[in-house]
């Protein structure tokens, strides 16, 4: 068994994983969300297919693949056969860097927090190319949407996360979360003596997480009611089914993103038994958030969504910033 | 200034009321049938397609083919016809044919009807593509007789 340790096998074996992993979620994750948004609405959400539906994610997806994938006439053919997977492989990339516990990380790197940013801000680009290869008007009024959104939402997000790096003072997830073991006031979330507005740094990174990933109430690149399908709204059959996916990948990215930097990690509220159990039901419950926030909430306008990140996110945020450097600096 | 500054808090705490009220509601128990499985009762006036009704000692039908009903229908959607038969004192109904594709349902015939023999079916389930399936023959489809003892 010694070929498994060989770093090449080990590698290839964790994308294995993570492909699996971002698979089964987004399968699951759309059954989740269909039946938490059947609770929410007192209705029990999907129930034929299976014993309560469970087999539903199975029905989906065999239809996505017998379906027929149509390329209209007049579309940018490379780019929009290209936009799929640019949206979802960046995604994947990201996760090889989160630790689901001490031992469990597919690459533990120095600046992993840097990779998953940059490697999380392809997203905006893929749905713009998407909505522009697909010479359709919903989706490029999409693709225009998605980038002033994400670019509005990105610097509220960055300044966040840098007030956070001054904290933690270092980019590797690992370290961080290894930074905030012991009882739940260590973790990043509750550090007030660090700087009392860290509670509200949290509230920004996950209200950003949610504009990021085009999540109701700031899905302005899918806008059902207003765009057809937005961006996807040329994409048939599995190709329209890898956007739904990287949608629910981005998801879990950015929700294991800030349970890595903000709940702690893998570490364990009373500092005993800390193990990759405490990063799933961490990382669940932040999901769950996500559905509970998409299905209380209408759709934003569009004027609101920016002055939301101009007006209110990005002075917070650079307050805290200041705040934190402040305070590091005196204390 | 003051106030712009004070309603980001009291926005957020109205987004927080929101997440409240939503999350009692996702534990609440389910609310809708899941209809083919399960129905719910018929309330007792609802109007289905009219039907006839039978003596339950006999099993005959009780209408004596007055034509009353038919008089009655707006929309001239019901026919009957009815022959004396020896040893009764009434006419019995031998033909009740009823076009269920101009019957709005307004019920004069179920008022007009002097021994009750017409009432509103509880049947729901209506469905065809073809416009004969609504020619009703409601004395075919009345239960077979019961034997006399």
């Amino acid at each position: 068994m010694s070929f498994l340790t060989a770093e090449p096998v080990r590698l290839l074996l964790a994308l294995v994983c993570i492909m699996a992993f971002v698979g089964l979620n987004a399968a699951y994750l759309v059954l989740a969300e269909r039946k938490g948004a059947g609770r929410f609405q007192r209705r029990p959400g999907p129930n034929e297919a299976g014993y309560g539906g469970w087999l539903q994610p199975v029905a989906d997806v065999a239809k996505l693949l017998s379906k027929q994938l149509i390329v209209p006439p007049g579309t940018d053919t490379i780019l929009f056969r290209l936009a799929p997977l640019m949206v979802i492989s960046p995604a994947m990339m990201c996760l090889a860097v989160i630790p689901f516990s001490q031992t469990l990380v597919a690459r533990n790197i120095n600046v992993g927090l840097l990779m998953v940013f940059s490697f999380g801000s392809i997203n905006v680009m893929a749905i713009m190319l998407s909505g522009w290869a697909s010479r359709n008007k919903y989706a490029i009024i999409s693709a225009a949407r998605v980038v002033s959104q994400n670019v509005a939402y990105e610097i509220p997000m960055l300044l966040v996360v840098i007030t956070l790096l001054m904290v933690t003072g270092t980019m590797n997830l690992s370290e961080i979360v290894r930074q905030q073991a012991g009882w739940f006031w260590h973790w990043n979330l509750f550090k007030v003596w660090v700087n009392p507005l860290m509670p509200v740094t949290f509230v920004i990174f996950f209200i950003c997480m949610l504009a990021e990933t085009n999540r109701a109430p700031f899905d302005m690149a899918e806008a059902e009611s207003e765009l057809v399908a937005g961006a996807f709204t040329e994409y048939a059959g599995m190709g329209f089914g890898v956007f739904f996916m990287a949608e629910y990948a981005n998801i879990v990215l950015g929700c294991s993103l800030g349970t890595v930097l903000f709940l702690g990690g893998w570490q364990s509220p009373f500092g005993l038994w800390s193990g990759v159990v405490w990063f799933l039901l961490k990382l669940y419950a932040l999901i769950f958030t996500v559905i509970w926030v998409r299905w209380t909430f209408p759709r934003t306008q569009f004027y609101n969504l920016l002055n939301l990140s101009w007006k209110i996110l990005i002075p917070i945020s650079l307050f805290t910033l200041l705040l934190s450097s402040a305070m590091i600096k005196l204390f | 200034m003051k106030a712009s500054i004070l309603d980001v808090p009291r926005g957020f705490w109205s987004l927080l009321v929101g997440m409240r009220i939503t999350l009692t509601q996702f534990f609440k128990p389910v609310i809708t049938v899941p209809y083919p499985h399960k129905t719910l009762p018929i309330p007792a006036r609802y109007r289905g397609p009219i039907e006839l009704t039978t003596d339950p000692a006999t099993g005959k039908a009780l209408c004596i083919a007055c034509k009353l009903c038919e008089r009655a229908c707006p929309s001239d959607c019901i026919l009957v016809d009815g022959v004396k038969l020896e040893g009764e004192k009434k006419k019995s109904v031998t033909e009740f044919k009823f076009d269920f594709t101009k019957c709005s349902l307004c019920g004069a015939c179920v008022e007009v009807c002097p021994c009750d023999a017409i009432r509103f079916s509880k049947n729901y389930n209506l469905a065809s593509t073809s416009r004969e399936d609504y020619l009703f023959d409601l004395v075919a489809r009345l239960p077979a007789e019961k034997k006399q003892p």
